[in-house]
């Protein structure tokens, strides 16, 4: 095996870590969807350290090694239409999600602060749980993805 | 992923190739969702019931069009027609048709554990759920790094 090989792998692993915590996160929002009480969105929220760990690899470890093959390998380079449309994708998912991210957390923030005080249901959690802001930041950052998806196996222009 | 999003490769291979990686990716999202939830749920009835819903919704729809973007592809590239099999493509077929069966394990073990916590009963069953998930998120892991790397 090449070193290329090795990298193309840990592309590859990082792409799927990167998908992967974008899944979770829509599951976050689903479970959380019809929460009201404070202890169950710290309930749902247990999930997000892996998520968050989960999106660091993936971010990071996709256009580390994505620009590292494209100057490796012969075939292709940085300045392809289909490797910067990658990178602009990988931007939008990555900007997008992040402020997806920072939507939902106030959710968890206000949850924190209610469960202080008592457990009982909030109409306001509710809204947060469910902010349409939050979904279609989210809804954003996954259709980036997937567009990246077809971009990295169509390769347009190659 | 036989031959690697890395390459160019013919026009009429892209499409299988997507529902391959697609449903992988798929795949193992929510088998590291519903592991994760089954894992971190304490006495939360609604994250155990997101872990199992997560296998059954996610992961297992993932995994039947990876498993058909595979086949789909092998086709295409015309190993069905090679008396043997390169190293990295029994290692996919291993690990895959494996992971399935563990993933089938999971969901049937699950169910029981979802209805007997409907009960008030305890979580095991769903313990057990989340050790086998995390079993088959392994597996497909390797499998992943072997269709990048492609060993042998």
């Amino acid at each position: 095996m090449s070193l290329n090989d090795w990298i193309l792998a840990l592309h590859l692993l990082s792409a799927f870590a990167y998908v992967a915590a974008t899944i979770m996160f829509w599951v976050m929002v689903a479970a959380a969807w019809g929460c009201e009480r404070p202890s169950e969105v710290l309930a749902v929220f247990r999930l997000n350290p892996v998520a968050t760990v989960s999106v660091a690899i993936g971010g990071l470890g996709t256009i580390t090694f994505g620009i590292w093959l494209a100057i490796s390998l012969p075939a292709y380079h940085p300045w392809d239409g289909w490797v910067i449309a990658a990178i602009v994708l990988w931007a939008i998912a990555g900007g997008a999600g992040q402020r997806a991210g920072t939507e939902f957390d106030k959710a968890r923030t206000r949850a924190q602060e209610l469960t202080g005080q008592s457990d009982e249901p909030s109409s306001e959690l509710a809204g947060l749980v469910r902010s349409r802001r939050g979904l279609l930041l989210h809804g954003a950052s996954t259709t980036a993805m997937v567009l990246i998806l077809i971009d990295m196996i169509w390769k347009p222009g190659a | 992923m036989p031959d690697v999003l890395g390459s160019v490769r013919p026009d009429s291979w892209d499409f299988p190739l997507f529902l391959h990686v697609g449903g992988a990716m798929i795949a193992v999202g929510g088998l590291l969702a519903g592991g994760t939830a089954l894992a971190v749920a304490g006495t939360s009835v609604r994250v155990l019931r997101c872990g199992f819903w997560s296998l059954l919704a996610v992961a297992l729809p993932g995994v039947i069009v990876m498993r058909i973007g595979a086949q789909w592809i092998y086709n295409r590239e015309g190993f069905d027609a090679s008396p043997s099999n390169p190293t990295w493509l029994g290692i996919g077929f291993i690990t895959a048709d494996a992971g399935i069966a563990l993933l089938f394990i999971a969901l049937v073990v699950g169910a029981f554990g979802v209805r007997r916590l409907s009960r008030g009963s305890g979580t095991g069953l769903l313990r057990v759920s989340m050790v086998l998930s995390f079993v088959t998120l392994a597996a497909y892991l390797v499998t992943v790094w072997a269709m990048g790397a492609k060993p042998g």
